[in-house]
């Protein structure tokens, strides 16, 4: 199943896309949005990841298995975070490591 | 009816040969040998995948103990060298994208020209990274080697959490680094195969796989990029 010829111009389109969201994730953290700075910052990557994933990568043009492991590779990661996140913040005795060697402000 | 002759069923089924000289004996054809090492090469990365996550989900647990002095960790990056770096990176996925395309359409000057582009971009990404860590050795901000910040911009800071983040700042731009380190690497070996036009007969897998790694790599910073440099508040 050879792989569909892409048109240069579509990678062109897509190079300065993936420029152009990179520049708005810069100024976006100039902007004071409390905690939701980090929640776009991380939103904007995302559809970044997207946009490679889709056509860089090919996996719009690809069916099939790739995208199947795509979608194992997410739901685990999904899992590996989810449970634990959930299990760290749900307990109190978790405290913060004893640092190394910098001794000052202690 | 003559009993079918066994020996010559067999060299009658190796026969319709034009087997390409980079085709396997187990693969039936091209085409199926193309969808295995595809396969395999997805699988890898959502290995690598989990192998960076466990450095996201620590991320994570200690952004939200620390999270004053992560703010204050990411002041002392900057946010200038993060966005000139992400810039390289993107560029280079695209030069990237370009020399599969390149292979596809059997055209081996571009192919050759554009994986050297590519590696010069991934070069100058790590260069600005280095100079970089050397800026932080300098000022004395590389955790449990060389660990003492000063200055006003940290006054009354809580060293233990900055340090922390230091330590996330390094591990997490180090193992990108490696795999930058290697993706190079690679791409100069493809770079030397395709000038003999090894890739441009129909049969370049290797650069879509070397392909699909570097924009692994490139995504891996997409989300660096914003958790380190710009985690600061405004």
């Amino acid at each position: 199943m050879p792989h569909k010829v892409v048109p240069a111009r579509t990678y062109v389109f897509t190079a300065i896309t993936l420029l152009a969201l990179t520049a708005l994730t810069y100024a976006v953290a100039l902007i004071d949005l409390g905690i939701w700075n980090t929640a776009v910052a991380v939103a904007i990557a995302a559809i970044k990841m997207t946009i490679v994933g889709l056509i860089f990568m090919h996996l719009l043009y690809t069916r099939g298995l790739p995208r199947i492991v795509v979608l194992a590779g997410a739901f685990w990661l999904a899992l590996l975070i989810a449970f634990t996140v959930t299990d760290v913040f749900t307990r109190s005795w978790m405290a913060a490591p004893i640092p190394w060697s910098s001794s000052i402000g202690r | 009816m003559p009993t079918p002759d066994i020996g010559n069923a067999e060299s009658a089924a190796m026969e319709p040969a034009a087997r390409h000289a980079g085709l396997q004996e187990q693969f039936e054809d091209a085409g199926q040998q193309r969808s295995a090492a595809e396969l395999g090469m997805w699988i890898f990365l959502a290995t690598e995948l989990l192998f960076f996550g466990g450095l996201f989900t620590l991320y994570i647990i200690y952004r939200e103990i620390h999270f004053e002095e992560f703010k204050q960790g990411s002041h002392l990056l900057e946010a200038g060298f993060g966005l000139a770096m992400t810039a390289l990176l993107v560029t280079s996925s695209f030069t990237m994208a370009m020399a599969v395309r390149s292979a596809q359409i059997g055209k081996r000057k571009p192919l050759v020209a554009f994986l050297l582009v590519t590696m010069l971009f991934g070069g100058a990404f790590l260069g600005l990274k280095f100079t970089e860590y050397h800026v932080k050795w300098t000022e004395q901000l590389v955790p449990g080697l060389r660990f003492s910040p000063g200055g006003e911009r940290l006054q009354g800071a809580r060293w233990q959490g900055v340090e922390m983040f230091m330590c996330f700042y390094f591990f997490m731009t180090g193992l990108h680094a490696l795999h930058m380190i290697v993706g190079i690497g690679l791409l100069g070996v493809l770079a030397i195969l395709s000038c003999k036009g090894r890739y441009t007969e129909g049969h370049f897998t290797p650069i879509e796989n070397a392909g699909l790694y570097w924009h692994f790599v490139d995504i891996v910073w997409l989300f660096l990029f914003p958790l380190l440099y710009l985690v600061r508040g405004a």
